[in-house]
């Protein structure tokens, strides 16, 4: 097994780290305060390519792969991960589109998703639960050459920062009667509503999107009538898990090195209170979560590339890094004694950006049944 | 315009404090730090695409450097160089700025015509600043140090301008030159996903001391005439000390303390 990274994704990831390092922090604190996505960030995320990272190279990207997705949401993610989680939600409708749409929707869709104009919507999640998809409410009813869409989508990233959704819909009855459409934000009877006010991840967007009588041409149905439940479920699995498992793989890297540079800053007793085995202890588990996380998400990703089976894999990467990240950056919070709890030091907001991380995008509850499954196939 | 920019890797300085020093060889312990180009360096190299990107021509990255660093002088393709030329050979370790610079100008000469050398002005791990005033003298063409702006006049001529603690001027003259730069010349791009992919098709020639016009007396530590009498870390002193009390307390005695050191209102 050959466990080393290309040059050319070592030199990616150099390259996204001095991107991050310099762009992000001058943002963060407004983004903490008002809850928003940095828009000014766009045309960036778009020129690096950041954006199309897997969006063919025919469609404005740079069609990197899943691996490469993984690398850099991993370094967004160490400065700031309210970043890489919207780009990784914003990343699933490229991928949606990218897998079942019709050549004309591609054409149209993923260069104006990879220019830097506007981030995508991937939208299943209701009022009446996010786990549960077959109990999907939102209806899709054939009138002309328009669908006509009604319900409310809940806890959508990016909802009031896109122009282009992904949203899941009621065709018929059952698991056959989902079916995926691309919705345009100035379609009539598009809108969005409420702005959740997050916990951690604050400034990654999050709401609702409102479909009142919305008119979706034909041509927008994506995936085909019926296939709805296919698009949502793969989409989850495959690019979602693996973009929450980055995010919480970024959050596992700053959450070491703040502990680490504090633990050598802080005197006590006359020396560094990294010289205490006590502190050591929490640093070695954090140091491991960390190392195990990096495995399992480089795995998730390598395995999308090589278009092998990863839905375990990914699922797996997800649960599991997403509460490594929380119980390290608990300790991280601990080895900081009261500082921890202060604004100004970044742990106790990595702390809170782990824990927005464990639900999102599918509970840890869920992962665990997948996970049982397959531990009993 | 053929340009060839000299870059160096060096350990990184952001992680310059896990540098060690071997007190037995009086040398440096590089293996800890991962090495980066020199970021004067990249500069120099941003300044010769940008005049590429305005005036067409070839910008040509040459390091002299052990062959496993390779990975990271390929960093310059991405960063818009054409082509990467490394001077490898073991025969070359040890070499001062002196002997740096000879087989430097001999790959110059070895490459063709050109018209245009730029180094960064020093590097992070020896900082002498020798080595581009020595390439020009090697070739004997003009070299201009602390270039800080530079640009190509309508009649092909280069027009620079250069900044010291003294003063600055600025000079306009005919190619070919050697000319190395500082921080203020530019602001080097970011590397875009796009230009990482773009930079693997591109050409890396791989010369040694035998494809080169040089004699062994002149490289490596033969022709060194410069001796490293001792390597040391400087002593650290700290002197912070850490202010205890509420925040109005801590500020009214640093406010005393900078009364005492001379400080006044207004």
């Amino acid at each position: 097994m050959d466990f080393t990274l290309s040059e050319r994704d070592r030199m990616l990831q150099k390259s996204i780290r001095e991107f991050a390092e310099k762009e992000l922090p001058p943002r963060m604190d407004r983004m903490e305060e008002t809850g928003e996505f940095p828009l000014d960030l766009l045309e960036g995320l778009a020129k690096m390519g950041i954006l199309g990272v897997i969006t063919p190279r025919e469609y404005g990207g740079s069609g990197l792969g899943h691996l490469a997705r993984v690398l850099v949401l991993e370094q967004l993610g160490r400065i700031c991960p309210a970043i890489p989680m919207s780009l990784e939600v914003h990343h699933m409708c490229v991928y949606g589109i990218n897998t079942w749409g019709t050549e004309e929707q591609k054409k149209k869709y993923l260069p104006a998703l990879a220019d830097g104009k506007t981030l995508g919507v991937f939208a299943v999640t209701e009022p009446g639960g996010g786990s549960d998809v077959g109990g999907t409410q939102t209806t899709a009813r054939l009138d002309g050459n328009d669908y006509v869409l009604n319900g409310r989508k809940c806890f959508i990233t990016n909802a009031h920062v896109s122009d282009i959704w992904v949203v899941a819909a009621m065709t018929g009855e059952g698991r056959k009667g989902m079916s995926a459409f691309i919705v345009e934000k100035d379609f009539p009877g598009a809108g969005t509503g409420h702005v959740e006010d997050k916990l951690g991840l604050r400034g990654a967007n999050t709401g609702e999107l409102v479909l009142q009588d919305c008119r979706v041409p034909k041509e927008n149905l994506l995936g085909g009538e019926g296939n709805g439940m296919s698009v949502a479920l793969e989409t989850i699995v495959k690019c979602g898990r693996t973009g929450m498992a980055s995010v919480g793989l970024g959050i596992l890297n700053a959450v070491l090195e703040e502990a680490v540079k504090f633990a050598n800053e802080r005197v006590l007793y006359g020396k560094p209170i990294s010289r205490l085995q006590a502190i050591q202890f929490y640093l070695s588990d954090i140091y491991s979560d960390l190392e195990i996380a990096r495995l399992l998400a480089y795995r998730a990703g390598w395995l999308l590339d090589n278009e092998l089976p990863a839905d375990a894999e990914a699922t797996l990467a997800k649960q599991w890094i997403c509460e490594a990240a929380a119980r390290s950056a608990r300790k991280a919070v601990e080895i900081h004694g009261s500082y921890g709890i202060l604004k100004e030091y970044p742990v106790q907001r990595l702390l809170r950006d782990a824990l927005v991380t464990v639900p999102a995008g599918g509970t840890a509850e869920i992962a665990k049944v997948v996970l049982s499954r397959q531990a009993m196939s | 315009m053929e340009m060839i920019v000299c870059i160096k890797p060096v350990p990184d300085p952001k992680q310059a404090g896990k540098m060690t020093i071997d007190r037995e060889t009086g040398t440096m312990i590089r293996r800890d730090v991962p090495s980066v180009i020199n970021p004067l360096d990249r500069h120099a190299l941003e300044a010769s695409v940008r005049i590429r990107e305005r005036h067409g021509g070839r910008v040509t990255a040459l390091s002299m450097a052990p062959d496993d660093v390779l990975p990271v002088l390929k960093e310059s393709l991405a960063r818009g160089a054409d082509r990467l030329v490394l001077l490898s050979d073991r025969r070359f370790a040890g070499g001062d700025t002196l002997a740096t610079a000879c087989v430097i100008a001999a790959a110059v000469g070895h490459l063709g015509t050109f018209d245009l050398v730029m180094c960064g002005d020093e590097t992070t791990d020896s900082g002498t600043a020798q080595v581009s005033a020595q390439i020009a003298e090697f070739l004997d063409v003009p070299n201009i140090m602390h270039v800080d702006d530079c640009g190509v006049s309508p009649d092909g001529d280069l027009r620079l301008h250069s900044r010291n603690e003294e003063g600055a001027f600025t000079a306009e003259g005919q190619t070919p030159m050697v000319v190395s730069v500082t921080a203020d010349i530019n602001e080097p791009r970011y590397v875009t996903l796009m230009d990482v992919l773009d930079s693997e098709g591109k050409e890396v020639l791989i010369l040694s001391a035998d494809d080169l016009p040089l004699e062994e007396s002149w490289i490596g530590l033969e022709g060194s005439p410069t001796r490293v009498l001792e390597l040391f870390e400087p002593e650290r002193k700290s002197r912070a000390e850490m202010l205890s009390g509420t925040p109005a307390e801590q500020a009214a005695v640093l406010a005393d303390r900078l009364r005492r050191l001379g400080f006044r209102n207004g």
